[in-house]
């Protein structure tokens, strides 16, 4: 039964993906113009033009474009950069242009997960073993607070206190891939804080309100009828069920955490994966955001999967069959 | 030497939204007594679970105890500080919920939860605790008593579970056992056995109980002592023998009078046949349903087998038989709501769609299906004459004046006043809900009413009203009714002709007064024997029948060779009833059972 669940979720996983990149892939080609058309310019002649299609496979029908696309993806190749910027990229290797890039972006969102799912689990279970309390109302109000606000306005405002005002760090998160130690924690620092801010503001809040939920229920006023101190009842009675729903939301706040947090990046102008991304848009370089693109889909899609299985395991009926 | 409980004048409040307060329990006093079992009874809304919970210094959330004191062995539990509080319970006071399904934990396991309390209060290490919980087991005669504890609730069956809640409330050797609601969610058969148990561990531990419940036949088996309450107040309390066999107070006499007496032939009412016609207003042939993907037609749950029902017009059928075995299926077949996966449902003789999108305004029209829950039936975003008033546009296409004078005529006809049409769900009573129910499928002008389980849900009293009004109804429009119940006093009193369903397969079916009185198939005879009777001493004599026996709670599965009731029957053939589908004995005009015994066996 268990088994049967996970390979079953591991399936349509599996299909999400190849949809997700099917969508992708009419997506990039729905661009007006090809390219074609932007490696030569304007002036084009329409013989180059046809000649240079021809060369790039440009010409083929969109199946087989596909087809050949995924097929290189799936072997882990991911293309030659088709556009330039005028720093002449070109011909660069996609994956050399991604590597660095998703580097930064996996150290940023390790350490914002690192700092923010512990700290915001822990807030949120505080709020809801005493609720109505000042605390509870304190982190309650400070959470609905940071959820409104949009995330570069909470960048901002930790700029102009931490940086303007204080001194105390950079006000961008600038790498050049030689930072040591202490310097690359000093550089990142910044955006830590702020999404640091952004995410546990939503952990908080869920936990908070599964546990309250699940502190409702009949077997929760049994446990208290049984004589169960306070704590032990959130932490083994309550903990167990909520594990599910929480899980959900850690994974798709990591998710975010790879994809979503562009402008957090340009803010800090930190050199992440999806500013890259941006800049592949702007400069219409079509094969660059397909793959960007690829990664942040997988990167939901995985996240997702890992929590709904999590869910599974953690739910007695599937593992203990009757 | 004090007694071990004393309520001394208990005020509860309830504290609504706006901060007022409205007194819920008004100075309530009497005593429990060591060894002794005190029996909380009256209607929802008594009060009588919150002051069952007050023996253990609880209130539900949003109540609070104004006044008066509740002394456990002297001691005031209601000012005590809350770690004391805590210390008490599980310890000194035990609790039994109405529904050990929602009790249990789902992601613990039994044996964690059954002796979580006497270790937490440093009462037996968890070694002496599982030993304890093992011989509780043994002692309510719970299955595999060795590998229990290891189990997951949702592992055994919602009997098993009600009495591993007993367990779980007398692993840490309580004084006061507080009982609440215990057996209601059961059916007959495993409430016999469930009641019991508790009535022997009760004497076996020499616990006092305090049990509450709103059932007197329950009451008269198990209480030694009664409190009748009303509104939060007592209206009489005596001795059990006393108040059930003397009651001094009006409204104990009315609970009795609406408890129904045992199920037996001649109690239904007379039937004119005035209604009748050729053919039956609903008939279903060898039908088959259940649930699930199909494999060649086939669902992978099987619930109803081969079914045989005609209704016919202005008759009632009751369809009985225990939880799972297909009754709800049944009406949801006949409403279309579940496409049959073979057989065919006839309206009127014409065959109806098995899907509902697929039937007519007027197929939809003619048959009704009445819920189970009014609560959750109604829109409570929706004011009565809304509610009404959608059937009415939409069947007979009634607007404006006509269509509030039609909602006048069914306020009317389900005995409410015309003004309940500008009200919400939310301002109406349970028993009123279900009127609105009714009247919303009456709207319809339907031929045929889908009764399922409409009076479960409410109290005795109320349910009866209700009851009498489904026959008054009955009387007037000439509808035919397809009354399911769990219930056979309720069936009894109400329909004409019987459906005895056992794991999705007619098991009997005739008329009430052939059904009720021998030949008996032998799960009718076990449902009929084990209704509870209001009478003291009634569950020791039927507990020692062969009857009572066979109401073991098993599993109860559709089987494809043999004879589904095989294995609880008393009367079984081995090698013929384990081997062979039994075949449809006639008795008469439209009375049949589906047994290997013949009619000679039957009447010994």
């Amino acid at each position: 039964m268990l088994v049967q669940a996970i390979i079953k979720r591991i399936f349509i996983g599996v299909v999400t993906l190849l949809v997700v990149s099917i969508i992708i892939f009419i997506g990039t080609s729905l661009l007006p113009g090809d390219v074609a058309n932007i490696i030569l310019g304007q002036m084009a002649t329409p013989e180059s033009l046809a000649a240079l299609r021809e060369h790039l496979g440009l010409d083929q029908p969109p199946h087989t474009r596909y087809l050949m696309w995924l097929g290189n993806l799936l072997s882990g190749d991911l293309g030659m950069s088709k556009a330039g910027t005028g720093v002449g990229t070109v011909g660069t290797e996609i994956s050399v242009m991604i590597q660095p890039r998703l580097v930064n972006t996996l150290r940023l969102a390790g350490m914002v997960a690192l700092i923010s799912i512990p700290m915001a689990m822990g807030l949120g279970l505080l709020a809801s073993m005493y609720p109505g309390s000042r605390i509870d109302r304190a982190i309650t109000f400070t959470t609905l607070s940071i959820i409104s606000v949009p995330d570069f306005l909470v960048a901002m405002i930790l700029v102009m206190v931490l940086a303007v005002q204080l001194g105390w760090l950079p006000s961008i998160a600038y790498m050049s891939g030689n930072e040591t130690g202490w310097q690359l924690i000093r550089a990142l620092l910044m955006p830590t804080l702020t999404l640091v801010t952004i995410v546990s503001a939503q952990i908080i809040r869920m936990t908070r309100a599964t546990i309250l939920n699940i502190m409702s229920s009949p077997y929760i006023e049994m446990a208290i009828l049984k004589g169960v101190p306070r704590k032990r009842i959130i932490l083994r009675h309550s903990l167990l069920n909520t594990i599910g729903p929480i899980v959900n939301v850690i994974a798709l706040n990591m998710a975010w955490l790879i994809g979503g947090v562009v402008i957090v990046e340009t803010v800090f102008a930190y050199p992440g994966l999806a500013k890259l991304m941006i800049d592949g848009v702007q400069t219409r370089d079509l094969p660059l955001v397909q793959a960007c693109a690829m990664i942040f889909c997988a990167t939901y899609v995985i996240l997702i999967m890992i929590a709904d299985m999590a869910s599974i395991i953690s739910n007695p009926r599937l593992r203990h069959p009757k | 030497m004090a007694s071990l409980l004393e309520v001394d004048q208990l005020k509860i409040d309830a504290r609504k939204d706006d901060g007022s307060l409205t007194p819920i329990v008004k100075g309530v006093s009497f005593n429990v007594e060591r060894g002794e079992v005190v029996a909380l009874i009256g209607e929802s809304g008594s009060g009588k679970t919150t002051i069952a919970l007050s023996a253990l210094g609880y209130t539900k959330p949003g109540l609070e105890f104004t006044s008066g004191e509740v002394r456990l062995h002297g001691q005031d539990v209601i000012s005590m500080p809350s770690e004391e509080k805590r210390l008490m319970r599980g310890q000194k006071v035990a609790y039994l919920a109405q529904s050990a399904a929602a009790t249990f934990n789902p992601a613990l396991t039994i044996g964690e939860q059954v002796t979580e309390s006497p270790v937490l209060h440093g009462q037996l290490n968890q070694e002496e605790a599982n030993q304890r919980a093992m011989e509780l087991y043994r002692a309510l005669e719970l299955p595999d008593p060795e590998n229990l504890g290891k189990r997951y609730p949702h592992q055994v069956s919602g009997g098993q579970l009600q009495r591993l809640m007993a367990a779980m409330a007398l692993c840490g050797n309580p004084d006061l056992l507080v009982l609440d609601e215990p057996t209601t969610a059961l059916d007959v058969t495993t409430q016999i056995e469930v009641l019991k148990a508790f009535k022997s561990v009760i004497k076996q531990e020499g616990s006092a109980a305090i049990y509450v419940t709103h059932d007197l036949s329950v009451v008269a088996q198990i209480a030694d002592d009664i409190v009748v309450l009303y509104a939060g107040e007592i209206q009489e309390h005596g001795g059990a023998e006393q108040v059930i066999n003397q009651p001094g107070h009006d409204y104990t006499r009315r609970l009795m009078n609406a408890v129904r007496p045992p199920p037996a032939a001649g109690q239904g009412d007379e039937m004119t046949g005035e209604h009748e016609r050729e053919v039956p207003a609903l008939e279903v042939r060898n039908l088959s349903a259940g649930y699930g993907k199909k494999i060649n037609g086939v669902p992978v749950t099987r619930v109803l087998k081969d079914v045989n029902i005609a209704i016919e017009r202005g008759h009632t059928v009751g369809v009985i038989g225990e939880s799972g075995c297909g009754k709800s299926t049944l009406a949801r077949v006949m409403s279309g709501l579940l496409p049959a996966s073979q057989g065919e449902v006839l309206l009127d003789g014409d065959q109806l769609k098995p899907d509902l999108k697929d039937r007519n305004r007027s197929e939809l029209q003619k048959v009704q299906f009445v819920f189970q829950m009014a609560d959750t039936a109604l829109n409570p975003r929706q004011r009565i004459d809304q509610i009404l008033g959608r059937p009415l546009e939409f069947y007979l296409g009634l607007r404006g004046g006509e269509k509030r004078k039609r909602i006048a005529e069914l306020l009317d006809m389900v005995e409410l006043p015309q003004d309940f049409a500008g009200r919400y769900p939310d301002e109406l009573s349970g028993g009123q809900k279900q009127r609105i129910n009714l009247a919303r499928a009456l709207a319809a002008s339907p031929e045929v009413l889908l009764c399922d389980e409409v009076i479960s849900a409410l109290d005795s009293i109320v349910g009866a009203n209700v009851i009498e009004l489904l026959k008054r109804l009955r009387k007037k429009t000439g509808v035919s009714f397809v009354f399911i119940s769990h219930d056979l006093s309720t069936v009894a009193s109400f329909a004409d002709e019987i459906v005895v369903l056992y794991a999705g397969r007619v098991v009997e079916q005739g008329h009430v007064d052939q059904v009720l009185s021998p030949p008996y198939h032998p799960y009718t005879r076990l449902l009929i024997a084990s209704v509870p009777e209001l009478r003291l001493g009634w569950l020791e004599e039927t507990m020692e029948t062969q009857e009572a026996q066979a109401g073991i709670d098993r599993v109860v599965q559709i089987t494809e060779i043999g004879c589904p009731f095989y294995d609880r029957c008393p009367i079984a053939i081995e090698g013929t009833c384990d081997k062979e589908i039994p075949p449809i004995r006639k008795f008469g005009q439209s009375h049949q059972i589906e047994c290997h015994h013949n009619e000679n066996e039957f009447l010994n």
